[in-house]
């Protein structure tokens, strides 16, 4: 199987068929060092720029490098690229590429019947095979008879196409990836020239490297095309994406955008508090980039002085932000009572993971929306809400600023490792059409104290240091209602807890009626979701709406308070499937809220659900006969 | 005096100014008293302007300091105070920041924030009220007890070795690092308009009589009889000399200090001449080491030397990354990355970005 590096003199058309797909779901799976994820990516942005519609799910261990080809070490970079609206990164793939037998044997039971199989071929020595727990080869033993299995020796052939470049060994096959991404992008019929110039601008400084990774792209591309391995070829037109301006966006990367989109709109700086956590350091470093746009981060020596730091920087009056993840907002709880008791605006990002405790660091999971809403002493409600998608977190963190400064109260913000670090396309907003929210400092000393309220909103003043007159003490004592005095008496105690109760109920002047999709008026059966389960949700939905099924759905964005009309929504349905990503948090809201016996569909698996999930229990449901009560 | 430059001079300022109208509730004869008189003579000294201080503190009998001082205050929460100053200080540099805390506030519960805001030389002034005890939960010893202590959470004896705060603080990198007494007034004064003129974290350990849970810890020294004996002035550019008639001088002897006679063999010549900035963090290392009954206890400044602050480098990158990209936009930060078009008609093209 030797490969010519430079093109064949006379191209001669492959005899690969082209074969039209709505979508397609593939799946780069490897050890932690084979840079799968950066592999995946350069895939999905090449499929973005040719217009898919797409949605992603990375999937990597806690551990930065376990030991070399165990299932343990095993990353993967999963997306689903398609020429229509979609929701969700796929169930199971029709793509896999297999870079050593341990991702081969972690991955190969979601492939689908059939499916395509490319593997590394020269991974599979007998040690490779016994660290991954294979008694057998399975190229061998016809294990993998259902499927149509590619057989390319990757890293012999990336060897070779480095020969003559001075690389050692090492080196060279670090480029294996690139070999495999030039297949695939032979495979679907995809230009080179987006990761060409990508591997310019990331390797600016190494251009021996940029140009090793480039012949090797460029030599995987070639070979797919001249070894006549594939049969056919897989087509996905664009998608019919409304027209504008687009890029694909990180959860992540969406929330740091929509920060600093709030501290324009609000004409405050941002201040970002912030400890290194999986999964939200991405947002520490993105917003560590943006200096030029006023924003100051500060890695703080932990999650509690992050979330201090943070409330100083709000006492001074900055639009101030903390980001961490579910064993940080345990620390950071007493902090964040202390913003709640002095009422000062802070926004506080929490990308979930699985828990309890360090839990599973890199998997998703939808289990902290109750140590939000009750972890903290005393009585303490904040306002919580979640984003639903990746580019989602742009308008979640514009309206979670807008809400903190206008309210004067610490939010909770709530994404999930699944959105934090999967993509999809973002229409690029108006910057211009964005909800502007000056932000009303007091100045006069003329009657001033520092707990009279705005009788609208029920938010203190905001007076910060520096103003002349407005001299003042706050702090975590209860305060006399008014003059912001440290008080004891049991009456005012009371009152200040149901004014602070009042004003986070107040909140539900700005949120929208939930809205209904499918049948608004009601019918036998909704699915209410919160958070990143929106994608698995829509699709099932919208696919047993296709079949006739009559089922509804609705999606909270807001979780405390609740859309002033979640409790007619509720009322109108005879059943209401609630699936979330834990063991049923949002469902125990509801019934003790709304004494509504709704169904709870957990699953806690840290990673999200599959949307044949949601249509099975869909099914199962409206084939049940009603309960009666 | 030292004294700030400010475009138009405030209005002249008194103690009064800085009262509030609440009730202090300290017991009657703690030290706290001394100290909030000294802190409020000394703030209408400074010439700035009223709003521009802020006292933060954590929580403890030193920590209702912010509510009896009319200026912006904030009573946080247990240990945190460096923490939230920290952030207030590096969002609004131009303000300044105080921070009152305890022995059990600074260097237990919050012991983390306190070397690490010191590390950073964030520009706080840190008034660390030691009287060696936890006061506010009534008698249990504190990291700065002597080992043996017996209190309600000891009856048998403290086991735990205690902290010696100065030499923390110098140990984390602090620029400057003084020790006051509650009731020695003048130079208590002295020292916090050394602090205050400070740029950069200024750690300051005042002992404090608690005369409830632990009264007399520093008769040792405070009691007039003893005081001549037990106490030596640090003063820079001058002889470690105390005693009654300055008959006694520290000597540096390789690396020990020790204590001489004077005005037999040995004078004032012989005396370690105190230097305060000396780059190194040897000295005043040693100097924190001074401990009874075998020294004199060392009060005044250990240590006070020139250092970037933190907030300082923070605010040049912000303004470095403006200079050199020039102050960004929303729409350049929104529109970046591979983008590409979706055109009226559905056709798809890619931008160069």
């Amino acid at each position: 199987m030797a490969t010519d590096l430079a093109p064949p003199p006379t191209p001669r058309p492959s005899k690969a068929v082209r074969e039209r797909y709505r979508d397609v779901v593939i799946r780069f799976s490897g050890d932690s060092g084979d840079g799968m994820q950066v592999t995946g990516t350069q895939f999905t942005n090449t499929a973005a720029l040719a217009g898919n519609d797409l949605s992603t799910l990375p999937d990597f261990p806690a551990e930065i490098r376990a030991p070399a080809g165990t299932l343990a070490g095993v990353s993967a970079f999963q997306v689903r690229i398609a020429d229509h609206d979609i929701h969700t990164p796929g169930d199971a793939p029709d793509v896999l590429v297999a870079m050593n037998p341990a991702a081969l044997k972690k991955d190969l039971g979601d492939l689908k019947h059939n499916g395509a199989l490319i593997v590394n071929t020269d991974e599979f020595s007998e040690r490779s095979l016994k660290k991954a727990g294979y008694a057998a080869n399975p190229l061998k033993d016809h294990s993998l008879d259902a499927y149509r299995v590619f057989e390319v020796d990757l890293t012999t052939l990336t060897r070779r196409t480095l020969e003559d470049t001075g690389l050692d060994t090492k080196a060279r096959d670090r480029c294996k990836n690139f070999f495999a991404l030039g297949m695939v992008y032979w495979l679907f019929s995809r230009p080179l020239d987006a990761t060409l110039e990508w591997l310019d601008r990331k390797f600016a400084k190494r251009p021996e490297l940029a140009d090793a990774n480039a012949k090797v792209l460029k030599a995987g591309h070639a070979f797919a095309e001249t070894s006549e391995l594939f049969q056919a070829r897989y087509e996905v037109e664009p998608a019919k994406l409304s027209p504008g301006t687009y890029r694909n966006i990180l959860g992540n990367s969406a929330l740091a955008l929509g920060l600093v989109a709030a501290s324009r709109q609000s004409g405050l700086p941002l201040f970002l508090g912030a400890y290194p956590i999986t999964p939200a350091s991405g947002l520490l470093h993105e917003l560590a980039r943006f200096k030029r746009y006023g924003v100051t981060t500060f890695q703080a020596e932990d999650e509690i002085a992050a979330v201090c730091a943070a409330i100083g920087a709000s006492f001074g009056g900055a639009l101030a932000v903390t980001t961490s993840s579910g064993p940080g907002i345990a620390l950071k709880a007493e902090a964040m009572n202390l913003a709640m008791m002095v009422e000062l605006p802070l926004v506080v990002i929490d990308i979930q993971r699985g828990g309890p405790s360090t839990g599973l660091p890199t998997k998703t999971e939808q289990s902290d929306l109750l140590q939000v809403m009750f972890g903290r002493n005393g009585e303490s409600p904040l306002p919580v809400l979640a984003a639903s998608s990746p580019k989602d977190c742009f308008e979640t963190a514009l309206e979670a600023c807008r809400v903190a400064v206008r309210y004067m109260v610490p939010v909770v913000l709530l994404s999930d490792g699944y959105i934090a670090n999967g993509s999809e396309p973002w229409k690029l907003p108006d910057p211009a059409a964005l909800p502007e929210f000056a932000v009303a400092r007091r100045t006069d000393p003329e009657g001033f104290t520092p707990y009279l309220r705005d009788p609208a909103t029920l938010a203190r003043p905001w007076a910060v240091p520096g103003t002349p007159g407005l001299e003042h003490r706050i702090g975590g004592l209860e305060k006399e209602d008014v003059t912001g005095n440290v008080s004891y008496d049991p009456a005012n105690h009371e009152r200040m807890t149901r004014l602070r109760a009042a004003k986070v109920e107040r909140v539900v002047a700005e949120i929208p009626d939930l809205e209904v999709e499918g049948d608004p008026d009601g019918g036998p059966l909704l699915v209410l979701g919160w958070g990143s389960t929106a994608g698995a949700i829509t699709g099932a939905v919208n696919a047993a709406r296709e079949e006739g099924l009559p089922v509804s759905r609705a999606h909270l964005r807001w979780l405390n308070p609740f859309p002033a009309n979640l409790g007619d929504v509720l009322a109108r349905f005879e059943r209401v499937l609630v699936p979330e990503m834990n063991s049923g948090q949002l469902a125990l809201l509801l019934r003790a809220r709304f004494l509504k016996d709704v169904t709870s569909y957990g699953k806690v698996q840290g990673r999200p659900f599959f949307r044949s999930e949601i249509s099975d229990r869909i099914r199962q449901m409206l084939n049940e006969v009603p309960s009666v009560h | 005096m030292p004294t700030k430059a400010t475009p138009e001079p405030p209005p002249a300022l008194s103690k009064k100014d800085f009262q509030t109208d609440q009730e202090v509730r300290w017991c009657p004869g703690c030290g706290d008293y001394a100290i909030l008189s000294a802190v409020q003579q000394v703030f209408p000294e400074l010439g700035i302007p009223k709003e521009r201080f802020v006292i933060v503190s954590g929580i403890g009998c030193s920590s209702r300091f912010p509510y009896y001082m009319n200026t912006f205050g904030f009573h946080t929460i247990h240990g945190r105070a460096p923490a939230v100053a920290s952030g207030l200080k590096m969002s609004r540099p131009e303000l300044e920041v105080w921070v009152a805390t305890g022995d059990g506030d600074a260097l237990s519960i919050g012991g983390n924030h306190l070397i690490h805001c010191l590390r950073r030389n964030v520009g706080l002034k840190i008034l660390m009220f030691n009287n060696r005890i936890y006061g506010l939960t009534k008698g249990q010893y504190s990291p700065t007890s002597e080992q043996g202590k017996r209190t309600a959470s000891t009856p048998s004896g403290s086991v735990d070795y205690p902290f010696n705060p100065l030499a923390l603080a110098l140990g984390a990198g602090a620029t400057f690092v003084a020790r006051g007494v509650d009731i020695f007034l003048p130079h208590l004064k002295e020292v916090l308009h050394r602090a205050a003129s400070h740029k950069g974290s200024a750690f300051v350990e005042i002992y404090q009589n608690c005369n409830i849970f632990n009264d007399n810890a520093f008769a040792y020294m405070t009691d007039k009889e003893n005081r001549d004996e037990a106490i030596v002035y640090l003063e820079h550019g001058k002889p470690l000399v105390f005693g009654k008639g300055r008959d006694k001088g520290i000597r540096l002897d390789g690396t020990e200090l020790e204590v001489i006679p004077l005005g037999g063999e040995s004078g004032e010549d012989d005396c370690l001449v105190w230097d305060e900035s000396t780059p190194g963090p040897v000295l005043p290392f040693l100097a924190a080491h001074l401990l009874p009954p075998q020294f004199p206890t060392p009060v005044g400044v250990l240590r006070a030397i020139e250092r970037p602050t933190y907030e300082q480098g923070v605010a040049g990158q912000v303004r470095g990354e403006r200079e050199s990209k020039g102050e960004g936009s929303l729409e350049d930060l929104i529109w970046s990355g591979d983008l590409w078009r979706v055109g009226d008609d559905g056709k798809v093209a890619r931008l160069d970005s």
